[in-house]
C-alpha cells in the first residue's frame, strides 16, 4: 500500500462511531463521516459504505437511538444519539481499547 | 435477545423501512454535494464524487449493495429467504397449473386419507368420549376366567365389592339396553343404559337441567323409577320443554321420573350408541327379562370402566383389584373360581364396537399409508419431469452463483407448499369423511349411532407430520438431482438412451423414474391383492352357509317383557300367535328362540357338569346354550345328527331335554353318541335327546365350539325371536303378521321383519368397510400408477424422438416400434408385479383376521390383480406406443 491513509480497522468503528456521538451530541450519519474523517486529519479512510449497517447494529443493540429532524442547512436528516446504556459500553470499549494497544505498544518497544 | 425482537418487528416492517434508508441515504448524498458545491466543484462532479465517496468506488451499483448489507443486518435472512422461497414457489405453482394441480390432487389423497383415517382412530379407539372430563384416564372393566381366552362381564355384588376395596379407581357401571319409549300415542324402540348412581359425577358430565343420579339410587329393589335423558330426546321428544323436571316418562310400562337432562354432546359411554335415557342400576328388573340379578353373584353382566385417580397407573391399579379378585375368589368358591378382572385401554374395549372395529381400522391404516407412498412416488416423478423443463432456470441459476444448498432449500420449499396445499385439502376431506363409518352400519329401529372422527390437536399435529415427511419422501430426491445439474453438460443437448436397451446408457434420472413406477406398480399390485382377498371373503360369507340356512326365513322380534306380559299369559300368547302365523298362507314353518344367531345380544352361558367327565383342577366347563321353541332345528335347516328335534311336549312339567352340538358332544362325551345320557346345567340335569350339526354362531370367523339348545319353556324368556320360514317376501308376511298380532292383543308394536340373510349381512359390517375402502383406495392406487406409468411412457416416447426417426428412416416397422416401446413399458409392469406380489405373499397374513375361508395366498385374487394391473398397464403403455412410429423421421433428425 502506497497511500497513507489506513483503513478503519475492523472492529473499531463502533467505537469511533460511539466516542463520536458522545462528544458531539447527537448527529446524522453524513456528519459522523465528516467527524471521523477531520479529527483523524484525514489519516482514517473510512468506507462510508460500512457506515449505515454499523449504526443499524448499534441502534438494534440499543447503544443508540435514532430520530428524524432537520439539518444545519435545512435538510431533512435521520440523527443518532447515545443512549444511556451506549455511554456505558464506550466506557467499556475505551478501556479495552487503551488495555489492548498498551499490550500492543509494550510488544512493539521490546523488539 | 433484543437485537432478535428488533430484526423480526422489521421484518414486519420491511416497505417503510426500505423507504426509510433510502431517505438517509438520499440526504446523505445531498449533504455531501452541498459540500463539494462549497469547494466549487461543478453540479456534475460534486454529485458523483459524492456517490463515489458513500459508494466505495462503484457508482450507483456501491450504494445498492449497502442497501443490501443493510437489509440483511436488519432482518432475519433465514425466516426472510424462506418467505421468499415461498413466494417464488407460489409463482411456479401458478406458472404451471397442470402439473401443480395434479400434484396436488395426488397427495390430496394420500394425505387426506391419512387424516380421516387418524381421526376415525382417535375417535373410536382412542378418545371416543369428548364429552367425558378426563377420559384417558378411564380404563374399560372385563371380567376373565381361568383357562379361557378374552373378557366377559361381572355380577354386580361383584362389582361393589370391588368398588368398596379399590383405592386407586373408581369403577363405573355402563350397561346398554333396549326398550320401548312411548310418549303420546306414539311407541318407539330406544336405546339406553342402566349406571351405577355414580356415574354422571365420576365422567364429570354435569346435567343441563336437574341432576345426575345420587348414590341411595343405586340400590334398593325397583326402588328409585327415575331417569336421566339425552340432549336429543329432550330436544326432539319433548321439544325442549323447560319444564320437564319431574315429569314421568313411561319405560317398559312403568313411569320413571326425569330427573335430569344431560348435556348436548354427550352420547354415553358405548362406543358406536348413542344412548336416548340412563336408569340408576336398581331399576335392572325392568330392563333385563333374565330376573332379578343384583343379589347373584353368578350372574354376570355388568360393562363398564375403572377411572384411575390422579397419580395412579394401569399397571397399579390392575395390581391392587387382582389382589382384591384373590380374596372374592377365596370367600365364594361356588361362583368365583378362576375368575379374575381385567383392566384395559379403551382402545381394547371388550364390549363395544370399538373393539369390532379394531382389526379393520388397522388394515385401513395400513392402506392409506401405502396410497400416500405411491401418491408420493408420482408426484416425485412429476417432479422430475418438471426438473427437466426447468433445467434451463436451474442452470442460470447455479451459473450467476446461487449456492446448491440455497437452491434445495427453494426446490423442498416448493414441495412442502405443495404437500401443505394437499394437507389443507386433505383436512377438508377427513372433516367430510368424519361420519363415513356409519352408513356401513344399517339403520335398525330405535337404535341411532354415533361413529365419529375427531380433528383434535392431536390429529392435526400427526397430519402435519405426514405433510413433513410426504415432503420429504417426494421431494428430497428430485431438488438433489436438480441442484447437481452439471453446467458444462447442461450446455449440451441430453443425450438420450435407447429406449428399453441397457440401463446403463440411460440417463441416471431415468433410471429412477423407471425405478418409481415400479414402487408404485408394487405397491397397488399389494393393494389389489388386499382387496381381492377381502371381496372374496365377503362373497364367501354371502354364500356360505353358516350352519344354518339363511333363505325363506324371515325373523322379527317379539318383546313380551317391555309389554308387560306375566310368564303364564305371555306362554300362551306366543302359543296362539305360533299357530297363527303357521296358518298364513306359504308359511311353512315358525319357531321362537330367545336369541337370534349373529346377534349382539349375548347367548345364556352356563357352568356344566357331565358324568364322566373329570374336569382339571382349575377349569369349570361353561358353554353358551340358546332357549328354542318347538320346530327350531326344521325352520332353520339344522341337521341333526342323532336323535330328535325339540316339541312342543318339551314343556314346564315334562322331563327336562337339551340338543348338544357336536363339538360339545365329542369334547364331554369322547365320541359317545350322547343321546340318553345327561348333563347338569346350573345345577339341574337335563337328557340329551339329540346331536345338532355344528354351526356357526355369533360370527362367521370363529372357530367350532361347543353349544346346546334347551327348550324355550323349560327356561322361558319374555322375549323372544320368531323365525317364520317361508318363501314369501318380509313386506308380505309383515302385513300378515301385524294382523295376527293385533288380533290377539292390539296395544303390541309389531317390530321390524327382515330375512335371516339381510340380519347376517349387518352383522358383518366391519368387513364390509374393509372391503369398501380397500376397493376404493386399491382403485385410486391402480389409477395413480397407471398414470405414472402413462407419463413416464410418454416423456421417454417424446425423449427419444431422434432415435426412433433413425430406427424409421434405417427401415424399421410401424410395428417394431410398437413392439419396442410396448416392451419396455411391459417390463417395467412385469418388475413391479413380481415385487409386489412377493410383498403381498409376505404382508396379506396381516388379513387373515377378517379373512373367511380365503387364504391369505388366494390364487384367484393374485389371479385377478394381475389381470387388473395388466390391463391397466396395456392402457397406460398403448398411447405413448402408438405415437411412437408416428413420428415424422424427417422432422425429428432435424429437430
Amino acid at each position: 500500500m502506497t497511500s497513507s491513509k489506513a483503513e478503519v480497522l475492523p472492529g473499531t468503528l463502533d467505537l469511533l462511531v460511539l466516542k463520536t456521538l458522545d462528544v458531539m451530541g447527537p448527529m446524522h450519519g453524513f456528519g459522523i463521516a465528516q467527524r471521523i474523517q477531520q479529527v483523524s486529519e484525514e489519516l482514517l479512510q473510512l468506507n462510508q459504505g460500512t457506515l449505515y449497517p454499523a449504526l443499524l447494529r448499534l441502534e438494534q443493540r440499543g447503544w443508540i437511538a435514532s430520530q428524524w429532524g432537520v439539518s444545519e442547512n435545512n435538510r431533512k436528516a435521520k440523527y443518532y444519539s447515545l443512549t444511556r446504556a451506549g455511554r456505558r459500553q464506550l466506557q467499556e470499549e475505551v478501556a479495552s481499547w487503551e488495555r489492548m494497544s498498551a499490550a500492543i505498544n509494550r510488544l512493539l518497544r521490546t523488539s | 435477545m433484543r437485537a432478535f425482537f428488533h430484526r423480526l418487528v422489521s421484518l414486519l416492517r420491511r416497505r417503510r423501512l426500505d423507504d426509510d434508508l433510502d431517505a438517509e441515504l438520499r440526504s446523505h448524498l445531498e449533504m455531501a454535494t452541498d459540500r463539494n458545491l462549497q469547494k466549487g466543484m461543478t453540479p456534475k462532479d460534486a454529485r458523483r464524487d459524492a456517490l463515489r465517496e458513500l459508494g466505495g468506488g462503484s457508482g450507483l451499483g456501491g450504494v445498492d449493495r449497502i442497501k443490501e448489507t443493510y437489509r440483511r443486518q436488519r432482518g432475519l435472512p433465514m425466516i426472510e429467504t424462506a418467505l421468499e422461497d415461498l413466494r417464488f414457489g407460489f409463482r411456479m405453482l401458478r406458472r404451471s397449473p397442470g402439473f401443480s394441480l395434479l400434484a396436488v390432487l395426488c397427495l390430496t389423497l394420500g394425505i387426506g386419507g391419512n387424516v380421516a383415517v387418524l381421526s376415525w382412530i382417535e375417535g373410536i379407539l382412542f378418545r371416543p368420549f369428548p364429552a367425558v372430563v378426563g377420559q384417558e384416564r378411564l380404563l374399560a372393566l372385563g371380567g376373565t376366567a381361568r383357562g379361557t381366552p378374552g373378557s366377559d362381564d361381572l355380577s354386580w355384588p361383584d362389582f361393589v365389592d370391588f368398588q368398596r376395596s379399590c383405592r386407586l379407581v373408581e369403577l363405573i357401571e355402563d350397561k346398554i339396553m333396549g326398550t320401548t319409549l312411548s310418549i303420546g300415542d306414539r311407541a318407539e324402540r330406544a336405546s339406553g343404559s342402566i349406571v351405577s348412581p355414580n356415574y354422571f359425577d365420576a365422567l364429570g358430565i354435569r346435567p343441563v337441567l336437574g341432576r345426575g343420579f345420587s348414590p341411595d339410587e343405586g340400590s334398593g329393589r325397583n326402588a328409585h323409577p327415575v331417569t336421566v335423558i339425552s340432549y336429543s330426546t329432550w330436544k326432539e321428544r319433548f321439544r325442549g320443554d323447560p319444564a320437564i323436571l319431574g315429569k314421568t316418562q313411561v319405560l317398559n310400562g312403568l313411569p320413571f321420573t326425569i330427573v335430569g337432562v344431560a348435556p348436548a354432546g354427550f352420547y354415553g359411554t358405548f362406543v358406536g350408541y348413542s344412548m336416548q335415557f340412563w336408569v340408576p342400576t336398581s331399576m335392572l328388573e325392568r330392563f333385563d327379562a333374565g330376573g332379578y340379578k343384583l343379589e347373584d353373584r353368578g350372574a354376570r353382566w355388568i360393562e363398564g370402566f375403572a377411572k384411575l385417580k390422579a397419580g395412579a397407573t394401569r399397571e397399579q391399579a390392575q395390581e391392587e383389584i387382582a389382589a382384591v379378585a384373590k380374596r372374592l375368589e377365596a370367600a365364594y368358591p361356588e361362583t368365583n373360581r378362576g375368575r379374575g378382572v381385567e383392566l384395559l385401554p379403551l382402545w381394547k374395549t371388550p364390549f363395544n364396537k370399538a373393539s369390532e372395529l379394531l382389526p379393520t381400522l388397522g388394515i385401513t391404516l395400513a392402506v392409506v399409508s401405502l396410497v400416500l407412498l405411491i401418491a408420493c412416488a408420482n408426484v416425485s416423478n412429476l417432479l422430475l419431469v418438471r426438473s427437466l423443463a426447468r433445467q434451463r432456470e436451474i442452470t442460470v441459476r447455479l451459473a450467476v452463483g446461487c449456492g446448491r444448498g440455497r437452491l434445495l432449500k427453494q426446490l423442498l420449499t416448493e414441495g412442502l407448499l405443495l404437500s401443505a396445499l394437499a394437507a389443507a385439502g386433505g383436512l377438508a376431506v377427513a372433516y367430510a369423511c368424519r361420519n363415513v363409518l356409519v352408513m356401513f352400519f344399517p339403520a335398525s329401529s330405535g337404535i341411532a349411532l354415533n361413529l365419529s372422527g375427531e380433528l383434535d390437536w392431536r390429529v392435526l399435529t400427526a397430519s402435519a407430520g405426514v405433510c413433513l415427511l410426504s415432503t420429504l419422501l417426494f421431494g428430497l430426491f428430485p431438488a438433489t438431482q436438480s441442484s447437481k445439474v452439471d453446467l458444462a453438460a447442461a450446455l449440451k443437448a441430453e443425450t438420450g438412451g435407447v429406449i428399453g436397451g441397457d440401463g446403463g446408457r440411460g440417463s441416471g434420472r431415468a433410471r429412477v423414474r423407471a425405478g418409481l413406477i415400479l414402487v408404485q406398480v408394487s405397491l397397488s399390485f399389494v393393494l389389489l391383492v388386499g382387496a381381492g382377498l377381502l371381496v372374496r371373503s365377503v362373497q364367501e360369507m354371502r354364500t356360505a352357509s353358516p350352519g344354518f340356512s339363511t333363505e325363506d326365513v324371515l325373523t322379527t322380534g317379539l318383546d313380551l317383557f317391555s309389554a308387560g306380559y306375566a310368564p303364564q299369559r305371555a306362554k300362551e300368547f306366543q302359543d296362539r300367535l305360533v299357530d297363527r302365523v303357521r296358518a298364513i298362507g306359504g308359511v311353512e314353518s315358525v319357531a321362537l328362540a330367545r336369541v337370534r344367531p349373529f346377534s349382539y345380544l349375548p347367548y345364556s352361558s352356563a357352568p356344566i357338569a357331565v358324568d364322566g367327565y373329570r374336569a382339571a383342577p382349575d377349569e369349570q366347563p361353561t358353554v353358551e346354550y340358546n332357549e328354542v321353541g318347538p320346530d327350531y332345528f326344521a325352520t332353520l335347516r339344522i341337521p341333526l345328527v342323532s336323535g330328535r328335534e325339540l316339541a312342543r311336549a318339551d314343556d314346564e312339567t315334562a322331563p327336562l331335554v337339551a340338543v348338544v352340538n357336536e363339538t360339545m358332544a365329542a369334547r364331554y362325551w369322547k365320541g359317545e353318541d350322547p343321546v340318553g345320557k345327561r348333563v347338569q346345567v346350573k345345577g339341574r340335569w337335563m337328557q340329551v335327546v339329540g346331536v345338532a350339526r355344528q354351526a356357526k354362531y355369533g360370527t362367521f370367523l370363529e372357530t367350532p365350539k361347543p353349544f346346546f339348545y334347551v327348550p324355550l319353556r323349560q327356561s322361558f324368556s319374555l322375549r323372544a325371536v320368531l323365525h317364520i320360514r317361508t318363501a314369501q317376501a318380509p313386506g308380505t308376511i309383515a302385513t300378515a303378521l301385524a294382523r295376527e298380532i293385533h288380533a290377539l292383543d292390539a296395544s303390541l308394536a309389531p317390530q321390524e321383519v327382515i330375512t335371516l340373510r339381510e340380519h347376517l349381512d349387518r352383522s358383518t359390517a366391519p368387513q364390509r368397510i374393509a372391503v369398501a375402502l380397500l376397493s376404493l383406495f386399491g382403485g385410486l392406487a391402480l389409477l395413480l400408477a397407471a398414470v405414472g406409468l402413462y407419463g413416464v411412457m410418454s416423456y421417454a416416447v417424446s425423449q427419444r424422438r431422434r432415435e426412433l426417426g433413425l430406427r424409421l428412416a434405417l427401415g424399421a416397422s410401424a410395428a417394431d416400434l410398437l413392439r419396442l416401446v410396448m416392451s419396455y413399458g411391459l417390463a417395467l409392469t412385469g418388475g413391479g408385479v413380481v415385487l409386489g406380489a412377493a410383498a403381498a405373499l409376505a404382508t396379506t397374513r396381516l388379513l387373515g383376521y377378517i379373512l373367511y375361508r380365503v387364504s391369505p395366498r388366494d390364487p384367484l385374487a393374485f389371479g385377478s390383480a394381475f389381470a387388473v394391473m395388466a390391463i391397466a398397464s396395456l392402457a397406460a403403455c398403448l398411447v405413448p406406443a402408438w405415437r411412437a412410429p408416428r413420428i415424422d423421421p424427417v422432422r425429428a433428425l432435424r429437430d
